[in-house]
């Protein structure tokens, strides 16, 4: 049997997801969804896993302070200790109120940067990647849903059109 | 409708003459003591109570939606400002005219802006054209009439709006919150200098109006959530889910960030610059007295880094991840931590500039606390049951009965 790849495209984001939702209840795997901006429920809506994007950035952010701590200690303590308004200069420990603005940026520095990038990079948006959307149209106004049917596609295109797609392309594989 | 648990009535009965006992007894063996001690109870429920309108006034003007479910929480808490106003307004009057011992303010000390006389001091006298009594009692209570004037206004406006519906009274509630929020800006910070800050006249610290506003808003934040959650637990407010809860529990979190924002902020630069002006403050708070060659070792040292760090870490800790601000009992473990902390906090702000090495925590101090909570939990909860605990006809209600976040 032949293994199609049927895309369903709908104009509006509350079909779409009342679409999902009935469609995921009839025990058909929906591959993924392009969408032009993100739809509020949809995640959960197709059952995905939760995001671990906050457990990046906590570990992020402790790259950051730990790097911070480092950097400062090297500059203001081994390498080049300054007497700066009298405060203890040969001590990280004591000195440590003057350093906490360095490490407070430095861990948002971090955990921003490093989270965008991991953000983008797992969406295969690095300089060079090509974009994975079966149709340019979700790029602006259409939202598109990817199912793969093995045999007879009947079913699958029945149910798209009674939950509301508006247009239905089929690509064999 | 909720109606006050026996528990709780008995509970709050108790507490009140704890409170009741605690005052009798501050002000039988040390008035001087006393006074500062009903001065910072009274700041930190104060707080609490006008974070309420600010609450209610901040959800209209953004027109948010979220929080429309559990209006009629600080609507409630609200109905303790005129208590807490008028405490105040006491306590400034008797130091004015210092009846009975009380000698919050050094700056009222007779004869402290008269050159030529024992008591003359010149940068307070300096400040003459701010600090002056007449001057500051009329100021506080403008601050006090207009803070109970908006909040009655708008818990009116709720009312109203169950009663008749319509969009106008949610237009109206959006100009009254806009006024109040220009009144507030200016009041909230204006008050702080002068409640607290004027105790240590020689002393200013220009970020201290929005310290002391990140201080009520955690507290205000905190409070709202347990009271939330303890009707929830109760069974009432069916339509409050885990995503208000979570969005309480973000406020909360966030909050106790911004007021450890401040606190550094303020702390960092003067520890640096270490200007002797500046410094005194913090001396008061870190280091040891020395009176006449007597070291006195300084009480409000270990409370100073404690109060700090349990109102810092334990909410960062405890509360990070999401999971955490979906979970019922560690966000009330977290909240009444954060309250405890604020309450030495709010302490600290008050005793080292008025008692200095003799100030400490004992029974007049947090027996008033415990009275206050006595009184706050009958007010409030008396208030709740009167209305009934779910707006009806605000434009927002279904939306934010479907919040999921």
């Amino acid at each position: 049997m032949s293994k199609n790849t049927i895309y369903g495209i709908f104009d509006c984001e509350e079909v779409l997801l009342s679409s999902v939702k009935e469609i995921r209840e009839n025990k058909i795997k929906i591959i993924e969804v392009y969408s032009p901006f993100p739809v509020h429920g949809l995640d959960k809506a197709l059952g995905l896993k939760e995001t671990r994007m906050a457990i990046t950035a906590f570990i992020y952010g402790c790259i950051g302070i730990s790097l911070a701590s480092l950097m400062i200690y090297n500059i203001m303590i081994i390498d080049w200790a300054q007497n700066i308004g009298g405060k203890p200069n040969f001590s990280f420990y004591h000195n440590m109120p003057s350093f906490i603005p360095v490490m407070f940026e430095c861990t948002v520095l971090f955990a921003a940067h490093l989270m965008s990038i991991t953000y983008l990079v797992r969406n295969g948006l690095y300089p060079g990647g090509t974009s994975d959307s079966p149709d340019d149209r979700t790029t602006d106004d259409k939202f598109l849903m990817v199912i793969d049917v093995d045999g007879d596609t009947k079913l699958v295109k029945d149910l798209l059109l009674k939950t509301g797609a508006s247009e239905i392309n089929e690509k064999d594989a | 409708m909720f109606t006050i648990t026996k528990n709780a009535k008995t509970l709050s009965m108790a507490l009140m003459v704890v409170g009741l006992i605690a005052l009798i007894f501050g002000f039988y063996t040390d008035a001087h003591a006393a006074w500062p001690s009903l001065l910072f109870n009274t700041y930190f429920y104060l707080g609490i109570s006008v974070f309420a309108v600010f609450f209610i006034a901040m959800q209209y003007v953004s027109e948010a939606a979220w929080s429309i479910v559990i209006k009629r929480i600080p609507e409630a808490i609200m109905s303790f400002l005129p208590v807490t106003g008028i405490i105040m307004l006491i306590i400034l009057i008797s130091a004015a005219m210092h009846f009975g011992g009380n000698h919050i303010y050094h700056w009222m000390e007779v004869g402290i802006m008269t050159e030529g006389t024992e008591n003359y001091d010149e940068i307070i006298a300096g400040k003459e054209a701010f600090l002056n009594t007449t001057f500051f009692l009329a100021r506080s209570v403008i601050y006090i009439l207009g803070w109970i004037y908006f909040s009655r206004k708008l818990k009116k406006l709720s009312l109203d709006e169950d009663k008749h519906g319509g969009l106008s009274y949610y237009k109206s509630g959006i100009k009254t919150s806009a006024w109040f929020m220009v009144f507030f800006a200016v009041t909230s910070a204006i008050a702080s200098w002068d409640w607290i800050m004027s105790i240590d006249a020689h002393w200013f610290s220009t970020l201290f109006g929005w310290y002391v506003f990140a201080e009520w808003a955690a507290i205000g934040f905190a409070t709202i959530l347990l009271i939330t959650l303890y009707l929830k637990r109760l069974g009432h407010l069916e339509n409050v889910n885990e995503s208000h809860i979570h969005d309480l529990g973000k406020w909360v979190f966030a909050f106790s960030l911004v007021w450890t924002y401040m606190w550094f902020s303020q702390f960092m630069l003067i520890w640096y610059a270490n200007i002797p002006e500046e410094v005194t403050y913090f001396n008061a708070r870190l280091q040891d007295y020395n009176i006449d060659g007597d070291i006195i070792p300084n009480n409000y040292k270990f409370l100073f880094w404690f109060s700090m760090i349990i109102n810092f870490i334990f909410p960062i800790i405890l509360l990070m991840s999401r999971d955490a601000k979906r979970h019922n009992s560690r966000l009330i473990l977290v909240c009444i931590i954060v309250l405890i902390g604020h309450w030495i906090n709010a302490y600290l702000l008050v005793a080292p500039g008025t008692l200095g090495p003799h100030g400490h925590i004992g029974f007049t101090e947090i027996g008033m606390g415990l009275g206050y909570f006595g009184l706050f939990l009958y007010i409030v909860f008396n208030a709740l049951t009167k209305v009934p605990l779910e707006v009806k006809n605000h434009p927002f209600l279904e939306e934010s009965k479907q919040l999921h976040t």
